[in-house]
């Protein structure tokens, strides 16, 4: 884990009131639509545990939804997101469930229908998002990521890891992890400082890579 | 530096301050220049001060209906009323109220070293610099200051109520302010550690119990209180009263308590406040 440093102790500006329920769950929301690389049109969230109990006094709901809608974690807007014109065009819902399997804290979210990703807010307004579809996952914002779907068959890793030491980027993290039916793989990697976007499409071109996205880390 | 010995030594034998080594440190982990880092936490302080002054002229309610108008009664009486320990003292009630009740609110605040303690360290900071005309210069110094003093500890010891109780939070931002005061009245690198070490002290123990889950009972009133208590410690370690165990020491018994507290006083509300009978009953009102 990342040391903490002077300037977490002194930051995030936020908005209130909750690392955990509020800066936390606009993260969670931004991470997922730096995932999903658009804004969706449709989203069904779904909060379990502490975040369904205690969300609605923390305006966890509004911080997912604002962070869907791109805003970061010290904007003023959150507060009156349900409210806003930037929430105007895009159909939103929320349920509730306990599953005690689950980290206190987690919210699913589903993307028009055809992303689905689960997040974790892990305390101080640290998250990580564990599944994406059916891939279990770890992304935490702390990092510049690279996602990768593909054909779980020999040789996929090192192609990747090839192509990235040519365009001379440094791997700090790498994970992979098979679904259930064993046909598809993902791949996380944390790259040390930024990368080309264009290299997703040079992966891409990987036989048999079925998805790639660059996430960013978060700025706040 | 990990400890607040290597730190005290790095000061005493390089003849810094805390805030010139933490500057120092910060910029070459960061890889960035010293002046970027004053300039972080130059936009902290900008946030900490609009935060007080959104919280000084707010009346509203949190989304609980629990707490919001407290700063504002504080405020009223003082116009009629003058406190028994003079405008200072009001001051630093207004500021610590004013910040956690935009907490509360979600208004924008800076959480330092958490949401729920934000009140703290601003409402010590900026009351003792507007009393004494300090500079943008000496503020950011001080902030500076509060800040390695609260990394420093979170090497050892998670700055969360759910880890640590709320001694690890408010407890915390305590111990920061102490040391920012204390660096505003020009106090000594040892005087500093202090009245940090002496601030914490006095906190050990404290569980996180919030009524309903909620960041706003008992914490909103919680932070006036640690913002004096703060002060207090500043003053003893201005006078040279030291803390029997050093600082780094204090910060081993804060994380052995909170290794010890039970998990149902950590930030889970299942005792304490949270469910005495009126706590309870607030909870049913909220989320029913
Ligand atoms: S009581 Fe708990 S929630 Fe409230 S400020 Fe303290 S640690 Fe945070």
């Amino acid at each position: 884990m990342k040391k903490t440093t002077l300037f977490d102790i002194i930051s995030p500006v936020m908005i209130g009131p909750s690392s955990s329920h509020t800066a936390g769950a606009v993260r969670l929301g931004l991470l997922a639509k730096h995932i999903y690389k658009n804004t969706p049109k449709k989203v069904k969230f779904t909060l379990y545990n502490s975040y369904a109990h205690t969300g609605k006094g923390h305006g966890t709901e509004k911080g997912l939804l604002a962070g869907v809608l791109g805003l970061d974690v010290d904007d003023r807007r959150i507060k009156d997101i349900f409210n806003s014109d930037i929430a105007k065009n895009i159909d939103y819902t929320f349920s509730y469930a306990d599953n005690f399997k689950k980290h206190p804290n987690t919210v699913d979210m589903v993307f028009d229908d055809s992303m689905f990703v689960s997040g974790e807010s892990v305390g101080a307004g640290e998250v990580a998002i564990r599944k994406i579809n059916d891939f279990n996952v770890k992304l935490t914002g702390r990092y510049n990521n690279l996602i990768l779907v593909y054909k779980d068959k020999p040789g996929m890793i090192s192609q990747v890891t090839n192509l990235l030491q040519k365009e001379g980027i440094n791997i700090a993290f790498l994970n992979c992890d098979r679904n259930a039916k064993g046909q598809e793989a993902s791949m996380i990697i944390e790259i040390d400082g930024k990368m080309n976007t264009s290299i997703e499409d040079e992966i891409l071109k990987i036989p048999d890579v079925y998805f790639v996205t660059y996430v960013e880390k978060l700025e706040n | 530096m990990d400890t607040f010995e290597q730190l005290y030594k790095e000061c005493l034998t390089k003849n810094k301050t805390i805030y010139q080594a933490a500057q120092e440190n910060m910029a070459i982990e960061a890889d960035i220049s010293v002046d970027k880092v004053r300039s972080f936490a130059l936009k902290s302080l900008f946030e900490m001060k609009e935060a007080i002054r959104s919280g000084l002229i707010s009346k509203e309610l949190s989304m609980s209906g629990m707490c919001g108008q407290d700063c504002y009664k504080v405020q009223q009486y003082y116009k009629k009323q003058n406190s028994m320990f003079g405008k200072l003292f009001e001051k630093i009630i207004e500021y610590a109220l004013a910040t956690s009740e935009e907490n509360i609110r979600m208004g924008r605040i800076v959480a330092c070293p958490t949401a729920g303690s934000c009140g703290i360290v601003p409402a010590a900071l900026i009351a003792i610099s507007e009393e004494y005309n300090c500079s943008e210069f000496e503020q950011i110094n001080a902030l500076i200051t509060a800040g390695e003093i609260g990394r420093i500890i979170s090497l050892k010891v998670a700055l969360a109520g759910a880890v640590a109780g709320c001694q690890a939070e408010c407890g915390v931002a305590s111990a920061m302010a102490a040391a920012a005061v204390c660096q505003l009245r020009n106090g000594r690198v040892s005087q500093i550690l202090n009245a940090s070490a002496l601030a914490l002290k006095n906190v050990l123990g404290l569980t996180c119990d919030p009524v309903a889950g909620l960041v706003e009972v008992p914490c909103v009133k919680r932070n006036p209180f640690l913002a004096v208590h703060a002060i207090t410690a500043a003053e003893l370690a201005l006078c040279d009263v030291e803390s029997k165990i050093p600082l780094d020491e204090v910060v081993d018994a804060m994380g052995q308590t909170g290794a010890l507290m039970s998990p149902m006083l950590k930030e889970s509300s299942q005792a304490g406040l949270a469910v005495t009978k009126t706590g309870l009953k607030v909870q049913k009102q909220v989320f029913d």
